[in-house]
């Protein structure tokens, strides 16, 4: 329903919270008036309104589309299974079932995904190199150690560039121009720069890790350090602090937020740092050497399994910064 | 007190010891080396002498930072008469006091209160550039002074680099086209989708809450890896990479819209409901408009992740041309300084694009408060 075609007896409503709001009353209370008939429309409601519903409910259809999209696009594939192995015909039930249990399938279907996880996670030993555990060990310990590097680097270089000016006149600029170009075409050239200077192992991907990760924490964390208000620091000013006693009770607390938002993103391009750095250097393992095995070799399941294993770290990662900022906040006071 | 000026007095300190030291190993340098270096020696000198005093620490700042000029040129001349590869520990020295004197120069640029206009504007500008024009100077001289030839493989000088851009161009730039292909189609077919989608988003409130919070996700995890799978399903040539690029961009533009349709204000809203505009004149009229600072910033923001799909996407497979397939395989022919020239045209590229939705932001954002400041 459109805003003009309401009646004019709508008039209170335009003090609420404009429109978006209206709208949103609007989808919330037809629902919540049909709940009140009976337990599955209840149920129904409660996926339409909540803040966890809407979400499974855009989940489940995003599997149901993926199976839909599996069907279609491993049809031909299956199709041709069928004619080699001479049968001339076939039921649209057998076509379907076969199209969700190819082993090199163009789209394997969600189910088979997690069953190559589940092999690859939970039955096969940590230790071994068909163990997606043994590769995101690989992965995360080159992007923690990265990551762990590139924020020290980035925060140290923050408060520099903060406290000297002609740093900030001459490198800031660098630093911000540096986030339009695709850093990241320079990863095959460290790892193999590294490898040269017989710098192995985990380091060269470490290095990149923290290349990637080093750029947004330190824009973000000179932005924090500059966020106090120049009342806030004219009053550390009448007190006669130091520029040490300003920057440790004042620049640095009032930096923690941005400082954590960073750090979220910057453990995220760790991460994708990692990941690059290890189609170069594939001999190691990790997630992309597993990504690069699997593109050589067409196992598209494995493709899809380590692209989820990736992703599920990625949400570890940043969910591991999420608490810290949370703890800090909390113990800060700062916390809503 | 007097302040000491400390960077002026180890200025002085490394040329008197550059003067002490061997310019080369092998024989020695052309006789003009210290002449020169004596004068570097001298402005520091006044420099550090005139702390205190601010006409002559001025005409010392300046000779330094003319000094710190000339000696970038000239210790590149003496790499050119001989000094290739024969460097000694006083070269080194004088390689570290025009480093230092040229951070003197900065430092006294970002000292002087200039009246705003163009003198400012023109220090603000020279601040980075010299620092740029420092770091490659460093590099050139301390790859060509010191490096061996394996060194020199594994890290060419800007020089090398630099000719090897010229001499190359035309690989450079069918490589550039291929990949530009790519960017280009996914980024408008991402961006495209991206806000379109973003405003179905924002009419169905069930959508916003199912799939906002799952794009907020999306864009933060590691998409890159889909880019085999792309490279499967849309074969080698560029298509692929578009894909790749559609996927980056998607979420980012989503999110960044969304948040933008929901920056307009309550007041201008209600004044939109009092005309009684329909959805699509508040649409057109206020909302996007208002949204369009958000939508530059996922524009910006994808400018950068759609180079950075495509050319990952072609270390995964491409046809014998692309930016990606270049520094793949030149990397293990270990022809670095190709890999820099391509990696210079991405830099270029990824600049300029930026540049370019910089300057259309400021056209039509041109009412943002962000902009009203600097008229």
């Amino acid at each position: 329903m459109t805003e003009s075609k309401r009646p004019p007896s709508d008039f209170p409503d335009i003090f609420s919270r404009g429109e978006k709001g209206a709208a949103m009353a609007d989808a919330a209370t037809l629902p919540a008036m049909r709940a009140r008939r009976g337990g599955a429309s209840r149920f129904f409601a409660a996926l339409w309104r909540g803040a966890v519903g809407p979400i499974v409910v855009v989940c489940a259809a995003i599997v149901a589309l993926w199976y839909l999209g599996a069907v279609l696009m491993n049809a031909d594939l299956q199709r041709s299974a069928f004619e080699n192995a001479g049968r001339k015909s076939w039921t649209t039930a057998e076509l379907v079932a076969g199209t969700l249990s190819q082993e090199r399938p163009k789209l394997p279907a969600p189910h088979q995904v997690a069953q190559e996880l589940w092999k690859t996670v939970v039955d096969t030993p940590a230790t071994s190199k068909r163990s997606l555990v043994y590769h995101g060990g690989v992965t995360l310990s080159a992007t923690l150690l990265g990551f762990l590097f590139g924020a020290g680097l980035g925060v140290g270089l923050a408060v520099l560039i903060v406290h000297v000016k002609s740093l900030e006149r001459s490198l800031m600029p660098w630093i911000i121009s540096s986030q339009t170009i695709p850093i990241i075409a320079l990863a095959p050239m460290i790892v193999i720069i590294l490898n040269q200077l017989d710098i192995t192992g985990i380091v060269p991907k470490a290095a990149i890790a923290a290349y990637l990760s080093f750029f947004p924490v330190t824009v973000g964390m000179v932005k924090g350090l500059r966020s106090p208000d120049p009342l806030q620091l004219d009053l550390m000013r009448t007190y006669s602090a130091s520029q040490a006693q300003t920057f440790w009770s004042l620049r640095l607390p009032a930096c923690v937020p941005f400082l954590f938002a960073s750090l979220r993103v910057g453990v995220a391009a760790a991460l994708v740092g990692t990941v690059v750095a290890e189609l170069t250097q594939s001999a190691d393992g990790g997630f992309g050497a597993r990504l690069l095995a699997g593109s050589y070799y067409g196992q598209t399941i494995q493709i899809w399994a380590a692209i989820f294993a990736a992703a599920a770290c990625a949400c570890a990662l940043i969910a591991a910064v999420a608490l810290a900022d949370r703890i800090v906040a909390r113990r800060m006071g700062y916390a809503r | 007190m007097k302040r000491l000026d400390w960077l002026a007095i180890l200025t002085a300190l490394a040329c008197a010891l550059a003067l002490a030291g061997p310019l080369a190993t092998v024989g020695d340098a052309p006789g003009w080396g210290r002449p020169y270096l004596a004068a570097l020696f001298a402005s520091a000198a006044l420099c550090a002498a005139g702390a205190g005093d601010s006409a002559r620490w001025r005409l010392g700042s300046t000779m330094l930072a003319l000094m710190a000029a000339a000696g970038g040129a000239a210790l590149v001349a003496l790499l050119g008469a001989g000094l290739q590869g024969a460097a000694a520990w006083g070269y080194a020295a004088a390689l570290a006091a025009v480093w230092l004197a040229a951070w003197h120069t900065v430092s006294w640029l970002t000292s002087l209160r200039l009246k705003p206009g163009w003198p400012a504007r023109l220090a603000n500008l020279a601040a980075p550039l010299i620092f740029g024009l420092t770091l490659l100077f460093l590099w050139e001289c301390g790859v060509r002074g010191f490096g061996s030839s394996m060194m020199k493989a594994i890290l060419p000088a800007p020089s090398a680099i630099a000719a090897r851009f010229a001499s190359s161009l035309p690989t450079l730039g069918a490589d550039f086209v291929q990949t530009f292909k790519g960017v280009a189609a996914g980024y408008l077919i991402g961006c495209g989708a991206g806000i379109l989608c973003a405003i179905l988003i924002d009419r169905v409130p069930f959508l916003q809450r199912g799939l906002l919070p799952l794009g907020n996700l999306v864009s933060a995890l590691p998409i890159v890896g889909v880019a085999p799978i792309m490279v499967m399903w849309f074969g080698f040539d560029w298509q692929s990479k578009a894909a790749i690029v559609v996927i980056m961009t998607f979420f980012p533009q989503l999110v960044n819209t969304v948040a933008g349709l929901a920056s307009a204000g309550a007041m201008e809203r209600d004044l939109m409901k009092t005309y009684a505009a329909s959805y699509g004149q508040t649409l057109m009229n206020l909302r996007l408009p208002a949204a369009l600072p958000f939508i530059f910033n996922g524009l910006k923001i994808n400018s950068t992740l759609a180079l950075i799909g495509a050319i990952v996407a072609e270390f995964f497979g491409t046809p014998i041309v692309g930016m990606g397939f270049r520094i793949n395989t030149e990397v293990g022919r270990m022809n670095i300084d190709m890999v820099w020239a391509t990696i210079v045209v991405a830099a270029l590229a990824g600049s300029l694009f930026y540049g370019l939705l910089a300057l259309l932001e400021r056209r039509a954002t041109f009412w943002h408060a962000s902009y009203r400041q600097r008229a």
